[in-house]
């Protein structure tokens, strides 16, 4: 079976760095690799200084770290739920988040803070009623009833959206729509802190359970019989790869196919081991979503495209490309 | 040695417990199977072992502690049980796979490589899937995945090692060659506890026989006790007759066509 290539760490490395700085040089004024770097150093021009560190920097780190947690969440949640197609979104935790958004737009949140802070408050209601209800109906956190309590909270949560919206003026609804659609255009640096902040723990939590999740993925006998209390540590996983997502989709909105797909390539590039899946889907995850976000500024300026919309469109062809080498 | 001293066990919401009261041994150095027929209660009995159902009365030790007070990993790194399903959710190598075994001795981040390496080749060496090393979990036959399931399990490194049903799905070759191991795996000191419907195997390898029926002892000890007619017809509910195999004289049962003569 086909290991990792040696260099593959080094490569991804590379490529989350090269993109970093071709966002930062591409823009209203376009800079040259060399000026960014001089700027992100501090030398140079003070007004390219200003922009790249206070306007563009933030935008690239944010939409890193939003691919990093996105990447590491599918990846153990996969993993965890023995399930190819489980991703965060799946999980009730995107539809929560939308209806705690669509709830504070709709009676007039129109500040930049209570969105998030709702949309949080939304994709946590969602987990904690995924869990209650998987727990109602099995007695335990089964991987299967979790799927599929979180399928129907999603659900949902879509068909209360879609009943608010009804009857809400346009301008609510647009931004609504706006919102769902993700984005990372209002980065500065006090989301990044506070999304880092939650990056680090929920993804160091993960780290730290990666030996659990390799022997997760056997089945739950098989685990039990490796000595892991298998409902517990399901529920853990669960629970800290929900945090993980519920707060990119408070810092972005919904940036949809990005937990699904990641781990899909970094498996496809031969890592197995959960340690090496959630680094490597950070590194990925995270490169990913800042070309993402180059694309959605690039291509029809001044408009920006939706964020969430073009991780879908860049991933899906990579998506393809993997299946077609698993079906090989 | 495993030992369950009257458990009982009831699956949630079932009227009537699926244990009700069984007692028997599973000694180092020895083959012990359980033995039954379908619902007998013989899987249930590895469930409680993994923890997946609680006891709800009775005891079951390990060196003669009480077996569920042991920390989990404790226990997996002293008794390794090989589950009647199992499919990894992604494809690995084999080795990698028979490396998982080496859990219950790892820390979250620190393990001792030299050591875990030593054991799954060992491992590997003893369950005869070396050659197999490279290849994909996915792509192996049914016989190999399940020599490959006890590599992992003796990767655990345990003094005891419960089978559930390993031979379903085998052919004749390497149901002989699966016992064959664990027959050596019980002269070399290690407590071995099968549960297995082949019966005429059972009773050429194992050296005591749990014969179990709803959920209770019907008979126990050496095959040849065991393995009797009338014992046999009663708990199958089928016409049988017991033979002696001609090649190594080991009891062998023969169940009958219920039409007379056929």
């Amino acid at each position: 079976m086909r290991s990792a290539h040696p260099l593959l760490w080094p490569l991804l490395v590379v490529a989350l760095a090269a993109v970093g700085v071709l966002a930062i040089a591409l823009g209203a004024v376009p800079l040259s690799p060399g000026a960014v770097i001089d700027a992100l150093a501090g030398r140079g021009d003070a007004n390219t200084v200003a922009i790249v560190r206070g306007l563009r920097l933030p935008r690239v780190v944010l939409a890193a770290l939003v691919g990093a947690a996105l990447g590491m969440s599918g990846g153990a949640l996969q993993g965890t739920l023995r399930n190819a197609l489980a991703e965060p979104y799946l999980l009730g935790v995107s539809g929560g988040a939308a209806v705690g958004a669509v709830l504070a737009v709709s009676f007039g949140a129109s500040s930049a803070g209570l969105v998030p802070l709702a949309a949080f408050a939304g994709a946590g209601g969602a987990v904690m009623l995924v869990l209650l209800v998987a727990r109602a109906v099995g007695g335990r956190a089964d991987p299967r009833l979790l799927l599929m309590a979180g399928v129907v909270v999603g659900a949902f949560a879509n068909a209360a959206i879609m009943v608010a919206l009804a009857g809400a003026p346009p301008n609510t609804v647009r931004g609504a729509l706006w919102w769902m659609m993700g984005s990372v255009s209002g980065a500065d640096w006090g989301t990044v802190r506070w999304l880092a902040l939650y990056v680090a723990i929920g993804g160091g939590l993960l780290l730290a359970w990666a030996r659990d999740i390799d022997v997760l993925a056997l089945g739950e006998d098989p685990a039990a019989g490796l000595g892991v209390d298998v409902d517990r540590a399901g529920r853990r996983v669960y629970l800290a790869s929900a945090l993980l997502a519920a707060a990119t989709v408070a810092a972005a909105g919904l940036v949809g196919f990005v937990g699904l797909v990641v781990p899909h390539i970094v498996r496809g590039a031969g890592l197995r081991r959960h340690r090496a899946v959630l680094a490597g889907g950070a590194l990925a995850g995270a490169a990913l979503v800042v070309a993402a976000d180059v694309v959605a500024r690039v291509a029809r300026p001044p408009a920006e495209l939706p964020l969430g919309a073009v991780t879908a469109l860049v991933g899906v062809p990579f998506f393809l490309a993997q299946l077609r080498r698993a079906a090989a | 040695m495993i030992r369950f001293d009257d458990a009982v066990l009831r699956y949630r919401g079932a009227a009537a417990p699926a244990v009700a009261g069984v007692s028997f041994e599973a000694p180092a150095g020895r083959v012990t199977a359980i033995a039954g027929p379908n619902g007998s209660g013989k899987s249930t009995l590895v469930r409680a072992l993994l923890r997946r159902l609680p006891l709800e009365r009775g005891r079951i030790a390990l060196d003669g502690r009480d077996a569920l007070a042991i920390p989990q990993r404790e226990f997996a790194a002293r008794v390794a049980v090989v589950t009647q399903r199992e499919e990894p959710a992604f494809p690995l190598a084999a080795r990698e796979y028979v490396a998982l075994g080496r859990y219950p001795h790892g820390g979250r981040w620190r393990t001792d490589r030299a050591a875990d390496d030593r054991a799954v080749s060992a491992a590997m060496e003893r369950a005869a899937v070396t050659d197999l090393a490279g290849r994909r979990t996915d792509e192996l036959s049914g016989g190999e995945w399940q020599r490959l399931r006890i590599a992992r399990a003796l990767a655990q490194e345990g003094g005891a090692l419960v089978l559930d049903e390993p031979t379903t799905f085998l052919d004749v070759a390497h149901e002989m060659a699966l016992f064959e191991l664990m027959d050596g795996l019980a002269r070399g000191g290690m407590a071995v506890l099968v549960v297995s419907h082949q019966l005429n195997l059972v009773a050429r390898f194992a050296d005591t026989v749990v014969l179990l029926h709803r959920g209770v002892v019907a008979a126990a000890g050496a095959p040849a006790e065991v393995m009797q007619g009338p014992i046999l017809e009663r708990v199958y509910d089928w016409p049988l007759v017991v033979t002696r195999d001609p090649a190594v004289g080991a009891p062998s049962l023969v169940p009958l066509r219920v039409r007379r003569g056929a």
